[in-house]
């Protein structure tokens, strides 16, 4: 029973009663700076932001301890298959909060937007905008722009002649390479070069922060240039939802996989043995499915 | 052999002394114990909701609150039911038993498990705090339908959003560390399907919470994102469509609903075989009638929707795929029943409760069946039929299954045995006060009162004062019911290892109590 002699039970502990203060603080500190949107002297942000910080500091002590737990070799094999399972489990909930967000994107250009433009069987739903045609890129709204701002372009293909100033295209090239460089960085940890090791994943890291620069400029472009914002209808709304979240998602990636290069490079930590490099392999994991959700994305919101 | 590794000296693996032992603790049954405690505190809080809303029905008219006041208390009483009172007591069981279950010291993720417990007072606490803002609580019903949950709705949805997103967060965590558990802490020989029936119900709610609760979290996302930020994904004029508010709510919806009934498949599964002093009459087909009750819940939310106007297509899809899955249900029932056959049946408080719930659980899937044909849905919807049916599957099924299983294990938790005499009769008068209240309501549904309006029309009369009067006798029955759990931690006649004669399975070889961490070296599994 060799693997089961080593059941890790770690003692009592303060971090989950702080991640939860915590996490109160700052929801209730979001929810009251969103409500008080229009009041500018509201002191709810300070809420919000002290929510944050502790938030924040409790989650990097509690990964400390638990990288400090490894080290010191309390933990086990066992243990280890726990994170592996623990984190594939995770990725997959991240994959149906994904999943609700397309969702609504094919809902609407299948069902809603077609009847609301008088197609199908549930046509009859023109007769509230009567003027409304269906298209999509939807540059317009139902109620043509009475309570929305209607976009003038879309982020769509825009033709091979533009395709090199197209945005997303890059991104993709971005995101594409980015998965590969972490997995060249895999490879050389598991064949014991850790300077390579070191070398790829830093460039993993610049191509996330190149991604996340483009997606800003992309933001930026259609703000001031497109007129598209959240509030140009379903089509920005959706838009912008996937696109944000899939960023937010990035910048969350790009985080974890910048942890562990500040690990591998100032800590020496990480070997070949996969036993000792789970949290490497988890962010790259984290970041292989971030990175088949923009593919969805650029085919379903880009292209298609 | 010290097989607990433990990073300090005491090595008695006993709990720690005073308040911290409950907010720093990462031993499973601290933690079980603690979710069940909070449930229970829920289940109270709600409860008065109900009594409330029952009060204001006893008569036509208006007589005790507001409309609006109404609503509230409406909303909130089936939140705090749905996720305050029924799903922490079913995590809070799935940590006191399945690490015994499966021969594990522990659950995977102790301190991650502290972590999803502590959530949820503070989710409770921001949500119950809506009551006391400017324009009041969230009065939208629990299914928060847009427009009335985006456009129309009180100031307080901010707050009972964020509430819902660090509820599902917490849900999530304990899906996984169920999940992980049972995946990875499995003594040896202890094979997937040798595994107890509770445990397998758990491993399959585990993975429907993580695959539901995120989509719900995109929902309330969406509903902040219209309110405050402009989008109109529930906006017609916009191009979305409050119809894909319904979509996206009950693809959570109803996996959701099975997320409260299957952890009871799996108790009531236990406590029947024990008390019948028989084997469960197919384990295997109990598993697999879960299985695909688990994965049909995914194809079938739209039999919510019937009246809303979808396409003939849909409507004919999720009325034959929500009957199929009575096919599996029924499954579950006759094998029940099978399994009482001919056995030599003792009368205990448990096996009360799980033979109230098979009756009375199969009436709630008969009056399901009902509302999945489409056309005749077209009549029942936003009736008290529904209301009929869906407390029928939740009061006498949950709840009577969370009731079973306090009253099964608890002398195993905490050495003593209750108090046989007084558990019937808590049994009784839950029994008919819970029919007192529902069964005339399907009667009032079918004759047309409409669900969620405080007032009605004064043919209806007669079997709402019955239904109150009910609904009071199920509430006062329940403070019995705490006075009873106290009184057996408090002490009484000891346990023996065994508490009933009969029972299968590794909670029963280890001492009542059981120690602080059970499995410090893995049992045998034959
Ligand atoms: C044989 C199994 C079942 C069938 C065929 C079934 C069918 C249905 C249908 C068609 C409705 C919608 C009625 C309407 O709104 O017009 C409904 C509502 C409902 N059911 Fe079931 N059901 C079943 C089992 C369950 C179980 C096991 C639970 C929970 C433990 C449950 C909880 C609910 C709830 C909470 C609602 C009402 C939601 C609301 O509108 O507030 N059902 N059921
Ligand atoms: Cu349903």
């Amino acid at each position: 029973m060799s693997t089961y002699e080593k059941y890790y039970v770690p003692e009592q502990s303060r971090f989950p009663i702080y991640a939860a203060t915590s996490l109160f603080i700052l929801v209730m500190g979001a929810a009251s700076t969103i409500n008080a949107l229009g009041q500018p002297d509201s002191m709810s942000k300070y809420i919000l932001y002290a929510g944050l910080a502790s938030f924040g500091a409790t989650l990097f002590f509690w990964f400390r301890k638990v990288v400090q737990e490894h080290l010191a070799g309390l933990d086990s094999a066992q243990l280890n298959q726990s994170f592996v399972y623990g984190m594939a489990w995770f990725i997959f909930s991240e994959v149906m909060f994904f999943a609700a967000f397309f969702g609504a994107l094919f809902y609407v250009r299948t069902f809603s937007v077609p009847w609301l433009g008088g197609e199908g069987e549930k046509g009859l739903a023109n007769m509230l905008w009567e003027n409304f045609q269906s298209t999509w890129p939807l540059l317009t709204t139902p109620d043509l722009g009475a309570a929305y701002t209607v976009p003038e372009k879309s982020m769509s293909f825009p033709g091979w002649d533009k395709i090199l100033t197209w945005l997303p295209l890059w991104n993709t090239i971005v995101l594409l390479s980015s998965s590969v460089t972490v997995h060249m960085a895999h490879i050389n940890l598991k064949a014991a070069n850790k300077n390579k090791f070191n070398i790829w994943l830093g460039v993993t890291v610049s191509l996330a922060i190149f991604f996340v620069f483009l997606q800003a400029l992309e933001y930026y472009e259609a703000y001031e240039h497109y007129g598209l914002t959240l509030n140009s209808g379903i089509y920005g709304s959706t838009f912008f939802m996937l696109t944000g979240f899939h960023g937010f998602h990035v910048m969350m990636g790009g985080l974890m996989l910048s942890v562990m290069l500040i690990r591998s490079v100032f800590y020496n930590h990480f070997k070949p043995d996969p036993h000792e490099h789970f949290g490497f392999e988890a962010a790259s994991w984290y970041w292989h499915f971030v990175d088949v959700v923009w593919v969805m994305l650029f085919m379903f919101v880009y292209i298609l | 052999m010290s097989a607990v590794i433990e990073s300090h000296d005491d090595h008695h693996h006993g709990p720690a002394k005073g308040l911290t032992r409950w907010l720093f603790t990462t031993n499973h049954k601290d933690i079980g114990t603690l979710y069940l405690w909070f449930s229970f505190t829920m289940f109270l809080i709600g409860g008065a909701m109900a009594l409330v809303i029952r009060a204001e029905l006893f008569q036509p008219g208006m007589q005790i609150v507001e409309p609006e006041f109404y609503n509230q208390m409406l909303t909130l009483h089936g939140l705090i039911m749905v996720f305050g009172a029924v799903m922490p007591a079913f995590v809070g069981l799935a940590n006191w038993l399945v690490p015994m279950m499966v021969g594990a010291p522990d659950m995977a993720l102790p301190r991650m498990n502290n972590l999803s417990f502590w959530i949820l007072p503070f989710a409770f606490l921001m949500m119950l705090s809506s009551l006391f803002m400017e324009g009041g609580a969230p009065n939208f019903g629990w299914t928060f339908y847009a427009p009335l949950s985006t456009t129309y709705a009180p100031p307080s949805v901010t707050f009972f959003i964020f509430s819902v997103h660090i509820l599902g967060a917490s849900s999530i965590m304990g899906a996984i560390n169920v999940i992980v558990t049972i995946m990875n802490m499995r003594a040896p020989g202890m094979t997937l399907m040798k595994m107890p029936l509770f445990v397998w119900s758990w491993l399959i709610t585990a993975y429907l919470l993580i695959a539901v609760m995120p989509v719900l979290a995109g929902a309330v996302t969406m509903m902040l994102m219209d309110i405050h930020f402009g989008t109109s994904f529930f906006n017609a004029a916009g191009g979305g469509d409050p119809v894909l508010f319904q979509h996206i709510f009950w693809f959570f919806g109803h996996p959701e609903v099975y997320i409260m009934i299957l952890p009871a498949f799996g108790i009531v599964s236990h406590i029947i075989s024990t008390f019948s002093r028989k084997e469960l009459f197919g384990y295997s087909s109990m598993v697999w009638a879960m299985v695909s009750i688990a994965i049909l819940s995914f194809v079938v939310w739209a039999h919510h929707m019937f009246t809303v106007g979808m396409p003939l297509a849909a409507e004919l899809f999720f009325m034959w795929a929500t009957m199929l899955i009575a096919v599996p249900t029924g499954v579950k029932v006759f094998n029940w029943v099978a399994t009482m056959f001919r056995g030599s049946i003792t009368y205990e408080t448990p096996m009360l409760f799980a033979i109230a719930f098979v009756v009375l659980f199969t009436i709630g899937g008969f009056s399901g069946l009902m509302l999945a044909i489409t056309p005749a849905d077209f009549q029942y919807h936003d009736t008290y039929f529904v209301v009929a049916h869906f407390h029928y599957v939740l009061v006498p099924g949950a709840i009577f299954s969370i009731m079973a299983a306090v009253y099964y294990w608890l002398p195993k938790w905490c050495g003593n045995m209750y108090d046989e005499r007084l558990g019937r009769l808590h049994f009784w008068l839950s029994f008919i006060g819970v029919n007192v209240t529902f069964f005339p309501q399907h009667f009032i549904g079918l004759a047309g009162m409409p669900r969620r309006i405080p007032d009605y029309a004064l043919q209806f009369a007669d079997w709402n004062m019955v239904s109150t009067v009910g609904a009071f006798l199920f509430g006062a029955s329940q403070i019995l019911f705490l006075f009873i759990v106290v009184r057996t931690v408090m002490g009484g006649k000891k346990a023996t290892p065994e508490v009933w004669e009969g029972a299968q399975g590794l909670e029963w070889t280890v001492d009542s109590p059981p120690p602080y961490h059970t499995f410090s070296t893995p049992p045998e599994v034959k």
